[in-house]
């Protein structure tokens, strides 16, 4: 009778805090859009918890600046994004495969050096990187964002992983003697296998390109390269307190929520795709 | 016959690698070997100038010991404990509770969701955010005017305690759901037998915890803390744009990417260069030691087996 008490006890205090943190989590959202859609006036005067009526005139505000090309830098990381995931996914596919499915001397060496730089930050070779790039008369563009994707240590042990556990070799041996050549065998065959371990990562790498800032920081300047994070890190730096304020609520709401609403049609699968990741390492 | 054929296979494994390995080597590796290269050189740009690269040995690396580079080491320490130490507690708790058939937590999924949602927004964004919503004539401030709690107008972003502990929050609201989800899978892994066993034999919830839990998701906590502190190594977004690369008040803020960041828009090669070898053997260890579990069924087996020894001799004598 006792445990059962202290069961009730806890159960209670659990959801209270769970109710807490859920609360911390989504306030800042919360005043976020609110305050999106009150004009510039209106925010001066405080904080109201009803939304104003002025989201459209904010959203068209922001889309028309020139100074702060927000549907260009969205356009911009939109394309290195999708990139960036369609690269990553497909060529640490082919690495997972090649490592897995063939037997070479390098086999076991390749295997090390990839794991032994699984979690290397990227930031150690920025200066040389920049310095390559420069050179290579890519400074300024979009390129270096992209091509890199095409090493992703951290995607190809996920996909290791998964053939470890969901690619028998025999069907590799029927393909092949059915007449199947190698890259038919791995676009045909063993792409449509791994779907499932495909679309985690395509959307893990999706988020972390759109969000990354260090690298583009880095190697954009003109405004109509850069992408939404740094475009809002340049709206930091400008003298904001001259600023429609209205308006650096809807370029931060601008560049949330398309994350947002694809995380909540997808979260089911990205919250198993983290636990996954979770049990293998 | 057979043979040959192998070895006829072992071109195509070759070819599957090739472009991984290429542009690792083309984008990773050689920038690595020109960032060791000129951390040996004096080479900065002073106004439109350009001096060295001259070879001055050890130099660039005696200079930044001499910096401030350990007082930045010191500063991303602090902003990490500040955002870690809350984060695992949060995390441990609730994936004991989100695992606990007893408590009958109810919409676990909605929280679930809830919870992971700011590990997926972009830290400059919500670094953003908060900086607008704890300015002086912000939100915060004035929802707390209103309520009453407070009398005058916080500048949060002008103390030390109150930058650090924004900073410190963020990270916490960004990771703790993450952290959650992964020990929540490890104690999900734990056989059900062993806790139907322990409750038979009277284990009460605390005892659950320190005595069946912990030590049977060790090797995942592990993990779990080596990537934390390589992630609060690489901390950059946040500090940055919440003080706009100033790392204020009085540079108490300043992570040491933000400081690489700086001598990298000053075209200080030689000093970056350094630097970036300094974070790279940090980086180099704490690899290995992810390198190690990864590859290690049992991580902490033989180190538990060397204490189950020792203390079996303790109590011997």
């Amino acid at each position: 009778m006792e445990n059962k008490n202290q069961n009730r006890v806890q159960s209670i205090v659990a959801h209270v805090l769970l109710i807490i943190l859920s609360f911390m989590c989504l306030f800042f959202f919360y005043i976020l859009i609110i305050n999106a859609t009150r004009s510039h006036a209106q925010l001066q005067k405080g904080f109201s918890a009803l939304p104003g009526g002025h989201f459209l005139e904010n959203l068209k505000n922001v889309v028309n600046d020139g100074t702060f090309p927000m549907i260009q830098g969205i356009f911009n990381s939109l394309l290195v994004s999708t990139c960036s995931a369609a690269l990553s996914t497909y060529f640490s596919s082919m690495t997972a495969y090649g490592l897995y499915t063939y037997e070479f001397k390098l086999r076991k060496a390749a295997f090390t050096f990839i794991m032994a730089i699984l979690v290397m930050p990227t930031q150690v070779t920025a200066m040389g990187f920049l310095r390559l790039i420069t050179k290579m008369g890519m400074y300024d563009t979009l390129l270096p964002l992209i091509i890199p994707s095409i090493a992703s240590p951290a995607v190809f042990y996920f996909m290791y992983s998964y053939l470890q556990s969901s690619l028998p070799l025999s069907l590799v041996e029927a393909a092949r003697i059915d007449g199947s050549g190698e890259f038919r065998t791995f676009n045909q065959i063993v792409l449509p296998i791994m779907k499932p371990a495909i679309a985690v990562q395509a959307i893990f790498c999706f988020v972390g390109s759109w969000n990354n800032y260090f690298v583009p920081a880095l190697v954009t300047q003109s405004k109509d390269k850069m992408t939404v994070p740094v475009l809002i890190a340049t709206l930091r730096g400008a003298d904001y307190m001259n600023f429609d304020m209205a308006k650096i609520y809807m370029m931060i709401m601008v560049a949330i929520v398309p994350i947002i609403l694809v995380y909540l049609l997808l979260s089911k699968y990205i919250i198993a795709g983290v636990t996954l990741g979770g049990v293998k390492g | 016959m057979k043979k040959r054929k192998s070895l006829s296979y072992a071109k195509w494994g070759y070819l599957f690698i090739l472009p991984f390995f290429l542009c690792y080597f083309i984008f990773s590796l050689i920038p690595l070997f020109d960032t060791v290269k000129y951390s040996f050189f004096e080479y900065f740009r002073s106004g439109i100038k350009e001096i060295g690269p001259n070879f001055v040995g050890l130099e660039n690396y005696k200079m930044l010991l001499q910096s401030d580079m350990l007082k930045y080491g010191l500063n991303t320490l602090i902003l990490w404990v500040i955002g870690f130490i809350p984060q695992i507690v949060v995390a441990l708790t609730l994936a004991v509770w989100f695992t606990d058939i007893r408590l009958k937590i109810r919409g676990k999924q909605f929280f679930k969701v809830v919870i992971y949602l700011p590990n997926l927004i972009m830290a400059s964004a919500f670094a953003m955010l908060f900086f607008t919503m704890f300015s002086t004539n912000g939100p915060v401030n004035s929802i707390l005017m209103s309520l009453g709690i407070i009398t005058e107008r916080i500048d949060f972003m002008g103390s030390v305690f109150g930058t650090r502990s924004l900073i410190g929050f963020m990270n916490f609201l960004m990771w703790f759901g993450n952290t959650t989800i992964m020990l929540m899978a490890a104690i999900m892994g734990i056989s059900t037998e062993v806790f139907e066993a322990s409750e038979l034999d009277g284990c009460n919830t605390i005892k659950r915890f320190f005595y069946i839990i912990l030590p049977m998701i060790r090797p995942i906590l592990a993990y779990t803390l080596i990537t934390a502190i390589i992630g609060g190594l690489q901390m950059f977004d946040v500090p940055q744009i919440l003080t706009n690369g100033q790392g204020n008040p009085d540079r108490t803020s300043m992570t040491l990417i933000m400081f690489l960041n700086n001598h990298l828009k000053s075209k200080n090669y030689g000093m970056a260069g350094a630097l970036s070898v300094y974070l790279f053997i940090i980086s180099g260890i704490l690899c290995f030691i992810v390198y190690r579990m990864t590859n290690d069924n049992d991580p902490d087996g033989s180190k538990a087996a060397e204490r189950r020894r020792k203390k079996e001799e303790r109590r011997r004598r």
